[in-house]
């Protein structure tokens, strides 16, 4: 089974390119891990949480994935660490962390 | 263990959790815009074609070979987008008439920047709204060529410091006042034109509803706050947009032929000062001139309530 | 039973169009031009055609409008000229390589300044870069036919390409001569239905027109040129499958009374039909000379081209343009694609016919005295001129 991984440019030879460039996977983008980018993550004080919902409203890269318990999760793969999370939170549930060196 | 509900309830409201644009894009850390877009397709579903000006969501959803996109979308030029959406609707609309393509409910729905909306693409737009085609257009303005490197367009805001209209010496930065495009289009008598902040995320969501069910073209204004250009920190987009709103600097309205609401009205807005102070594009403001800006508010949020009041909804 | 009427070069073109079952029409009005949407408007308000008519507020939103209907697979066309040819100039790119099979008429006309709206192929020039296919027409038999063959051509689905049908602005826009047009079964025969297999469509949800970084830029022109160079392919066979339906043959190199012929001329367009008299006289005195008509203008044919010439030994290039610093644009890309044959004539440019001006037959006459002259004895003279008055500067560029 082949692993799926983010296409890159290089990849491609002239032969390669459909008509028009037309790219017809649709949301190819979701293998590209913004993750990388953060220099801070949240971290989640489950105690304090009500499940309101905002932090997941407010995401502008959709990484906040809620769970069946009706909490919430931050998705590290996309995460990059804006912090609107933190500021939205009506309950002071999240706060913003130095992301570690991997 | 994870489970993903179809929809979230907030109060009355409820909102998707389907994301019709993948995260792995590249916008900016904290992008008000890709915020708005974000909740924008949230209230529009799949069956929508997208027509897309050159810009940051563009740039950012669409490098070859991947897209974030899972809806149908499509960029040609810059100043065209308007244009770009008529072929479309022009185009579905026969198609079915025809009979070549079944009958179905396919939104038109153009997306452009402040710069591609009332600069390069107002012609195009102009002319949409004249022909009366079926489309909504969502303007995204972060008030300034932002993909580009942040340069001033007609929609930056009096006093704001961009490249090209750089607070210099001798220079204020912008010192012409932002171009009104929600008015620009309703003097083209259209049926449904609103303006929308994602610091009201449901406000923003029930009007882009509204303005896809609409028939006849639909026009929304959409306040977008950009860290990187407007030099605030990434977490504060929601909160910046919140005192745009609540100062007068951005009022949220709706106008349906031709009738005015004021979404959010309040009978004594915050000063100015609150939501300049935390932008670095204004830092180099001086009292004075901070007064001046205040002023300008005042008279054009007047001047709205008189508008709301003799054309009331 | 097809019928035989005299038709304006402009109403064969909207003829063409209705037969064809077009669907969108976005266009603009600009002299010459303006015969050509006024027809077809017409005819959506009669009920004749069955399309969408967006009367856009510029060229520019017209070909964008365009792209839009391509892109949901609608069969699109639109009709320009000079000015707005220029103000579509980016769009026009974005048409090919983007791959979306529209439709334009070009009723060529000169560019300004000074303005101009009389014809000459100086708006036809400035877009030769830009990957429609394109052909020259010689009379409105060859307008009605060559806009259905448009039509085959562009949307066949090795091809998915724009094409240009070139019109002499006044000259060959504006008159009216007689026309064959077929029955409506007839033309269903030869065009099949649009159906573009990239429509957008929420059913299955495509991203088109993405951005191209350096790392892909290259591959994605590259895929585009080879594609077009193919193209050809399909231009002949569409030509083909049109002479058997319809009885008349086109080619991508007309030759007239060629054979045996040392000296060629070589025009483009309506004019060419006023040379073809000059041709009739000479030969009638004995001349060996021929003429040649070029139709296919991209992708240019060389094969055929190389073919036709390989026999004489001058060849005037007749260009109704001036590439500014250059000379005649025809003549430059004639003689750069006979560069390696070996034998080959010796090529020589004359310009005239610029911004309406006519070209009668004794102006041909001159065209192959000077020309022949030329080939002989060289020019002194920085730009070689049909009917230009004042002497032309004796200084050689």
């Amino acid at each position: 089974m082949t692993q799926k991984r983010l296409k890159i440019g290089t990849d491609f030879t002239w032969r390669d390119m459909e008509v028009g460039n037309i790219i017809t996977e649709a949301g190819s983008a979701a293998l590209r891990r913004t993750g990388d980018w953060r220099s801070q993550r949240p971290i989640t004080d489950k105690e304090k949480c009500n499940k309101c919902n905002l932090c997941w409203l407010y995401c502008p890269d959709a990484a906040i994935k809620p769970l069946e318990d009706g909490y919430y999760e931050t998705d590290l793969f996309y995460c990059k660490g804006c912090g609107i999370c933190a500021k939205v939170c009506p309950k002071g549930a999240i706060t913003m962390i130095e992301e570690e060196e991997q | 263990m994870r489970m993903q509900e179809k929809s979230i309830k907030f109060g009355k409201n409820l909102v998707t959790t389907e994301e019709f644009f993948t995260a792995g894009h590249s916008f900016c850390i904290g992008c008000g815009e890709a915020l708005a877009l974000r909740l924008a397709c949230k209230a529009l579903g799949s069956n929508v074609i997208i027509a897309n000006a050159t810009g940051c969501i563009e740039i950012c959803t669409s490098p070859l070979p991947i897209t974030s996109w899972r809806i149908p979308w499509i960029h040609t030029l810059f100043e065209n987008t308007a244009a770009t959406i008529s072929g479309i609707e022009a185009g579905l609309k026969i198609l079915m008439k025809k009979g070549t393509i079944p009958e179905r409910n396919i939104k038109c729905v153009a997306v452009a920047g402040d710069g591609g909306t009332s600069d390069i693409g107002i012609q195009a737009l102009s002319g949409a709204f004249e022909r009366n085609h079926d489309f909504l257009y969502l303007c995204f303005d972060n008030e300034a060529y932002m993909n580009t490197g942040i340069q001033r367009s007609s929609a930056t805001p009096y006093g704001a410091s961009t490249t090209t209209a750089p607070a210099g010496k001798l220079s204020i930065g912008q010192i012409t006042r932002k171009k009104n495009m929600a008015e620009i289009a309703v003097a083209h008598d259209i049926p449904y034109v609103a303006t929308a902040c994602p610091s009201f995320p449901f406000d923003l969501m029930n009007k882009v509803k509204k303005g896809a069910e609409v028939e006849g073209p639909a026009y929304i204004h959409i306040f977008s706050p950009c860290p990187t250009g407007w030099r605030h920190a990434s977490d504060l987009a929601i909160e910046i947009g919140r005192l745009a709103v609540e100062t007068g600097i951005f009022p949220l309205y709706e106008v349906e032929s031709g009738r005015y609401r004021l979404n959010i009205a309040r009978p004594k807005l915050k000063p100015v000062e609150e939501y300049l102070k935390l932008q670095g594009r204004y830092r180099h403001l001086m009292n004075r001139e901070i007064e001046k800006i205040q002023a300008m508010i005042n008279e054009d949020y007047a001047k709205l309530t008189k508008k709301v009041a003799a054309f009331a909804a | 039973m097809s019928k035989r009427i005299g038709l304006e070069a402009s109403f064969a073109t909207a003829e063409a169009a209705r037969m064809a079952d077009v669907d969108v029409i976005a266009a603009y009005p600009i002299t010459p031009q303006t015969h050509i949407p006024e027809r077809l408007a017409e005819m959506v308000a009669d009920g004749e055609l069955n399309a969408a008519y967006v009367p856009v507020e510029s060229e520019h939103s017209a070909m964008s409008a365009c792209l839009g209907a391509a892109a949901v697979g609608a069969r699109t066309f639109t009709a320009t000229a000079g000015q707005g040819l220029e103000l579509m100039h980016e769009v026009v790119y974005a048409a090919s390589s983007m791959r979306y099979p529209v439709v334009m008429t070009v009723c060529n006309r000169a560019l300004s300044a000074p303005l101009s709206v009389w014809g000459d192929h100086s708006d036809a020039m400035a877009v030769r870069d830009t990957a429609w296919i394109q052909v020259f027409c010689q009379n409105s038999q060859e307008a009605f036919d060559l806009t259905l063959w448009a039509f085959r051509v562009g949307e066949d689905p090795k091809v998915l390409f724009p094409v240009m049908v070139h019109l002499d602005g006044f000259h060959l826009s504006h008159v009216t001569e007689p026309v064959i047009l077929p029955e409506q079964e007839e033309v269903d025969r030869f065009l099949p239905r649009f159906h573009y297999p990239f429509a957008l469509d929420p059913n299955r949800p495509m991203t088109h027109g993405g951005f191209g970084p350096p790392d892909i830029y290259s591959e994605a022109k590259i895929a585009q040129e080879l594609a077009f160079r193919q193209s050809k392919e399909v231009v002949l066979q569409a030509w083909k499958e049109f002479g058997d339906i319809f009885g008349r043959c086109y080619c991508p190199v007309e030759s007239y009374r060629i054979e045996g012929a040392k000296t060629l001329l070589m025009t483009m367009g309506s004019f060419t039909e006023t040379a073809k008299i000059v041709i009739d006289e000479r030969r009638g005195k004995g001349e060996a000379i021929g003429l040649i008509s070029l139709r296919l203008w991209r992708p240019f044919p060389f094969e055929e081209f190389r073919q036709t010439v390989k026999d004489a030994e001058i060849l005037i290039i007749f260009d109704r343009c001036i590439s500014p610093g250059m000379g005649g644009p025809v003549f430059s890309e004639v003689r750069s694609a006979l560069y390696d044959e070996e034998p080959r004539p010796k090529v020589v440019s004359l310009i005239g016919g610029l911004g309406g001006r006519d070209m009668s037959d004794e102006d041909f006459d001159y065209v192959v005295s000077r020309g022949k002259e030329i080939a002989e004895k060289g020019s002194e003279k920085m730009l070689e001129t049909v009917g230009v008055r004042g002497e032309v500067i004796r200084i050689r560029g």
